[in-house]
């Protein structure tokens, strides 16, 4: 008898350690795949946050900036100009187009800010900010390739290679081998050369940029090795831009700071200048339309349900279809928005309103089901008590059952939001998937919103857009933990005790 | 209104004594009430005197608390429930489909048996009433109310300084004095409690039964109780209820020392229930 027990003891704490470990464990491997998700997130986002720019001596000529519509200079042209000053040896047109290319196509943008907030700039020569470009920016956050620059501790000799293109680069004495390697380049004063082929005592090299020279010798510390981590061929940016933008970051004018247009922005093809408040206005506009909508209709439908309707066959099945709407799979909501909104109403595509209008079907049961919820979980007494102090039903239910379920009911409604916030597949079918570089200015006007917007860069080749896409998912998980947030002190907040 | 309804009286010449020294507030005959298919109260046909404490006893689910929920009408908020035969307070059939129900509970005012004051402030859980029945005319009134049901109550020393706390926040006796308090506020003739002191510790008890005697003054109080001390403490009249039957009432002192009945005798002894 007493050893059977014992035997069922031990059994139980084993079978508790078991549990125990199993819910342990199943909770480890969630936070774990949360944390991973996260930190891959936010590392690849966080270096969206920050843009470098170059600064660069401006002349505000008064002859191509009208003071009385400053707006309407070319600045992008004077930014341009600016920087090719920063390098009189580059020549030839190749060599001044990869040096473009090194600016952002709105260049310029910083530069008419500048200008239009303060017209007395104009005929003097200023330091203003010039946005560099993406391929650029990624060099300079170290996205591209590492780059060390070594000392020439010898003597070289560069003589151009007769009759064909590129240079020979010999040593102080003849057959001793160069202390260089392939794919290194050699850097001095009035350009750079790449090492193509390295032999015993000699090395064949290629310019790079235009290089027209006769034959010179290089003193030591007079020249550089530069070594790159990644091939030229394997990376977006040229050895030649690499070693521009060294000398600019060498002279102190490559200055890196938070991009503030990327909250300030519309979209746009160029990563750089690429923004989410297009994206985050049409999300807020979408979802206020969907919360002015269905916030009533649900909480009147969950009122009447649960407090005034007559328990019989039919409401038994308005019940059931409501938690059968729940589980409808969004996209079918997308094509009832097609069908009905767009095509039987004829309403805009691509809009907000009607994107508000599809998400308020969308989160319309997830409301009535929460907010009955939060009805039925008053307690009957309360109920009795305004009833026996002769209140009626409906003086009961709006004094005092619904005040008491409300903080539930908005729980439920925040949680509901936070979906419709992060829904994408029913704004596909109602045309809110689009490239739309302007900030909608109303409910009407073409819009995209947060979801889409990461879909749609997501599906950009530009490195640089990934690093937007992981960075429009951070501020769509901000945005949807606040929500979440604010459930949670609601709940907190007016918790009653009866 | 219809004319008023009287019944041939019940009551013997000789008792109860207490339906002779005081007017009848309450009649009911042939009272059926149905819970889908339970049979809950068969045929039951009681007077209750006005200015009296009149107790319920009888072991669960004999019926006591649907009759007393009967009196108000409380069970037509319970969709499977029927109740049949008249119940007339006053000379007023409460069936009446003239009668405003909300009225009605208005006059019949409630205590339930657990304390549920509304999770709002003292002041505001007496309030309440008057307020959504026009009681007062202006806020000075409504204080005048507050303060006069709280003092019959007997709660108002102790809450006086604290009248927009919580009322959840009060201990359980006082939460149920407080509701006492919210049931008198809105001037009713009749205050049916639903054993009120079965949450409550002994000397709560002791409170409200003592207020319970004193209200007896200006109200007809029905009172179910499981405690058959407490019934025969402050009763005049109790009415023993056995399986959905009334199965004796009568005086109180009578009945807890020579009961008629067998099955009142058992029950009372403790032989059952």
């Amino acid at each position: 008898m007493t050893e059977l027990r014992r035997d069922f003891i031990a059994r139980r704490y084993a079978a508790e350690r078991r549990f125990r470990f199993y819910g342990a464990a199943a909770l480890t491997l969630t936070a774990v795949f949360l944390a991973i998700l996260l930190v891959d997130t936010v590392w690849k986002g966080l270096p969206a946050f920050t843009e470098h720019r170059v600064l660069l001596d401006v002349t505000l000529d008064a002859n191509a900036i009208d003071a009385v519509k400053p707006e309407a200079a070319d600045y992008d042209t004077l930014v341009k100009e600016a920087f090719r000053a920063e390098f009189p040896a580059v020549k030839g047109r190749a060599d001044k187009k990869a040096l473009n290319a090194l600016l952002s196509s709105g260049a310029g943008d910083d530069l008419r800010k500048l200008v239009i907030a303060n017209p007395a700039l104009i005929g003097q020569t200023v330091k203003a900010p010039a946005l560099l470009s993406d391929d650029s920016d990624l060099y300079l956050k170290g996205f591209q390739t590492d780059v060390s620059f070594a000392p020439g501790t010898a003597l070289l000799r560069v003589a151009p290679l007769e009759g064909e293109e590129g240079f020979l680069l010999t040593g102080d004495v003849a057959e001793q081998p160069l202390a260089l390697s392939e794919g290194q380049a050699v850097r001095f004063e009035g350009g750079a050369l790449r090492i193509v082929k390295l032999e015993s005592g000699h090395a064949v090299a290629e310019a790079l940029g235009k290089l027209e020279t006769g034959e010179f010798t290089l003193e030591p510390g007079q020249w550089d090795i530069v070594t790159f981590s990644v091939p030229e061929q394997d990376r977006r940016i040229k050895d030649q831009q690499v070693l521009w933008l060294e000398k600019l970051k060498a002279e102190g004018r490559v200055e890196n700071g938070i991009a503030w247009r990327f909250f300030t922005d519309g979209d746009s093809r160029e990563p750089e200048l690429a923004g989410i408040r297009g994206a985050l206005i049409g999300s807020l506009l979408t979802v206020a339309v969907a919360l002015v909508l269905a916030l009533p209709l649900g909480i009147a439908a969950a009122l009447y349900l649960e407090q005034f309707a007559p328990k019989n066959r039919w409401t038994d099945l308005i019940e059931v279809n409501i938690n059968n709407l729940a589980a409808v799979p969004s996209i079918i909501f997308g094509l009832l928005g097609l069908a009905v909104f767009l095509g039987f109403f004829g309403l805009p595509r691509s809009a907000p309103l009607v994107g508000g209008l599809v998400l308020a079907l969308l989160v319309l049961p997830t409301i009535i089901i929460a907010s009955r919820a939060a009805l039925k979980a008053v307690p009957p007494s309360i109920t009795e008590a305004a009833l026996g102090v002769g209140a009626s039903h409906q003086q009961a239910v709006f004094h005092h059952v619904l005040p008491l379920a409300l903080p539930g009911i908005m729980t439920g409604t925040i949680l509901g939001l936070a979906r419709a916030f992060g829904e994408t597949a029913p704004l596909l079918m109602i045309g809110m998937i689009a490239f739309i570089a302007d900030v909608p200015e109303g409910f009407t006007s073409a819009a995209t919103v947060l979801p889409v917007q990461v879909f749609l860069w997501s599906d950009l080749p530009e490195l640089a857009f990934q690093s937007r896409t992981a960075a429009a998912i951070i501020v769509l998980l901000v945005v949807l933990f606040a929500l979440n947030a604010a459930a949670v002190y609601l709940r907190k907040r007016f918790e009653r005790r009866w | 209104m219809n004319a008023p309804v009287t019944f041939q009286t019940l009551i013997t010449p000789e008792k109860p004594r207490i339906m002779g020294e005081r007017p009848t507030k309450i009649s009911a005959r042939h009272v059926d009430v149905h819970y889908g298919e339970k049979h809950a109260i068969k045929d039951l046909s009681i007077d209750i005197p006005d200015r009296a404490v009149s107790a319920f006893i009888g072991p669960s689910g004999c019926g006591k608390s649907t009759f007393l929920r009967a009196i108000n009408r409380m069970n037509d908020t319970i969709p499977t429930c029927r109740v049949g035969g008249d119940i007339v307070i006053d000379g007023q059939d409460i069936h009446d489909p003239k009668l405003d129900v909300v009225q009605l509970r208005a006059r019949v005012g409630m205590v339930f048996q657990k304390p549920n004051p509304f999770p709002k402030s003292i002041y505001e859980n007496v309030a309440y009433g008057p307020r959504i029945h026009g009681l007062s005319k202006n806020k000075a009134e409504l204080d005048a109310i507050v303060e006069t049901s709280l003092r019959k109550a007997g709660l108002w020393e102790e809450v006086k300084d604290r009248l927009n706390h919580p009322g959840t926040g009060l201990s359980g006796g006082q939460q149920q004095r407080l509701c006492i308090a919210r049931a008198i506020a809105v001037n009713p003739e009749v205050i049916l409690m639903d054993e009120p002191c079965s949450a409550l510790d002994p000397i709560a008890t002791a409170r409200i039964e003592e207020l319970i005697d004193e209200l007896r003054q200006n109200y007809c109080i029905v009172i179910v109780t499981h405690s058959m001390q407490q019934a025969a403490r402050v009763s005049q009249l109790t009415a023993f209820f056995h399986l959905g039957t009334l199965v004796e009432y009568g005086d109180t002192d009578e009945m807890f020392t020579a009961p008629q009945e067998k099955r009142t005798q058992d029950y009372i002894t403790g032989r059952f229930g």
